[in-house]
């Protein structure tokens, strides 16, 4: 019996035949680009001291339009004082699959939340 | 005394150089209204999702830049004229914006092409109207400059990355430089009323902007493998400043006017 193996992939994890930028030309005035061109991450820091968050993902040329885009389609609500962009294919996802073992042993671990300090009301973000 | 300034004030109406401080707020924002309003016809036709966004953003930069300067020049007026009136029921000789920013959108690189010209040009302008002594135009100047470094800078890009990328990108924009070209001169030449508001603290060092948007232009051109076009040398007579246009704006206008027109002060 032969036996067919195909391997998953995950988002964002995409194997090396099928990553980077194809050249297009975005002049043709067709929805092209968006489909060669490579795919990006956008992270976002709403105001100083917080986190960047991952807010969406965005097609772009190369890094530095990436950016550009992101502060076009991302931040025109004021949204952000800081963009960070990431190309998907950079970033490896966990299994679903492994969720069980992943996750769920930290399920009836509640000692290892720090819930037994007062935390003072001005701190925020916690 | 009450009586005394206002018969100065109508006087003042009659006064050519008080015209020239009308004229000149509603010649920015023509260009403002104008250019917005042909990069507003590719929202929805952008050639990917994020960049229909970027343009689209750009043109909502624009018309509010002409918003402003529209309520500063109806409120000098004085006659009851609105933003909307001024920019929805004016003729299309009245309108005082340059012929570049009329022109078509063609195709990307033709769009791309003349937002670059345009807002290099707007860029060094705003620069130096931020601190003239007139402090309406100063502070709408200050806020746009900000707008209008991000529309050079995204503009700049495209040149570069068409310029600079395939045989045909390269042709594209070849093309378009040529093509647009010609209507940069009239950036240069001065109006009557744009000499005529030094009186009033407006005082912009033409051939100052002249020099650094030539600095500007070559250097991102020679970046994209592009170079300036030889001039035509031909002096051009009618200026989109003075309200002589070509017939694209007719269209735009006829377009752009025609709900107000159908159904005056209709609003939704």
């Amino acid at each position: 019996m032969k036996m067919i193996l195909f391997r998953k992939y995950y988002y964002g994890d995409l194997p090396d035949n099928q990553k980077g930028a194809q050249h297009s030309s975005p002049t043709e005035g067709t929805q092209e680009g968006a489909g060669t061109w490579p795919l990006w991450e956008v992270f976002i820091r709403s105001k100083q001291g917080l986190d960047h968050k991952h807010v969406g993902s965005l097609h772009a040329a190369d890094a530095k339009m990436a950016i550009e885009n992101a502060r076009d389609v991302y931040t025109r609500r004021q949204e952000g004082v800081s963009i960070w962009v990431v190309e998907s294919k950079s970033i490896h996802a966990s299994n679903p699959d492994d969720a069980e073992n992943f996750f769920e042993p930290a399920n009836d671990k509640v000692y290892r939340h720090p819930t037994f300090y007062d935390l003072p009301d001005e701190l925020k973000h916690m | 005394m009450f009586q005394k300034t206002v018969k100065m004030k109508t006087n003042q109406r009659f006064d050519s150089s008080t015209n020239h401080l009308i004229a000149y707020p509603l010649h920015l924002a023509d260009n403002a209204l104008i250019l917005g309003h042909r990069d507003s016809e590719w929202t929805g036709h952008g050639p990917i999702l994020e960049q229909d966004i970027a343009l689209s953003n750009i043109a909502l930069d624009l018309i509010g830049q002409a918003r402003n300067f529209y309520q500063y020049a109806a409120k000098l007026k004085a006659d009851g004229s609105t933003e909307d009136t001024l920019a929805y029921l004016r003729d299309v000789n009245e309108f005082k914006n340059c012929l570049l920013v009329e022109q078509p959108n063609g195709d990307w690189g033709q769009t791309v092409t003349r937002q670059f010209l345009f807002s290099t040009y707007q860029y060094f302008l705003y620069q130096q109207l931020q601190h003239c002594s007139d402090k309406t135009i100063a502070s709408i100047a200050e806020k746009g400059l900000k707008e209008v470094t991000y529309h050079t800078r995204w503009s700049s890009e495209w040149i570069i990355r068409l310029g600079d990328g395939t045989d045909e990108s390269h042709t594209r924009m070849k093309n378009a430089l040529n093509h647009l070209w010609e209507f940069t001169d009239e950036l240069f030449i001065q109006s009557s009323y744009e000499t005529g508001v030094a009186k009033h603290g407006i005082r912009v060092d033409h051939a100052l902007i002249k020099e650094q948007w030539y600095e500007k232009v070559r250097s991102v051109l020679s970046e994209a493998t592009l170079s300036i076009p030889e001039s035509s040398q031909q002096k051009r007579e009618n200026l989109g400043k003075e309200g002589h246009h070509t017939e694209h704006l007719y269209e735009i206008l006829s377009e752009m006017q025609s709900l107000q027109r159908a159904l005056p002060g209709c609003e939704w």
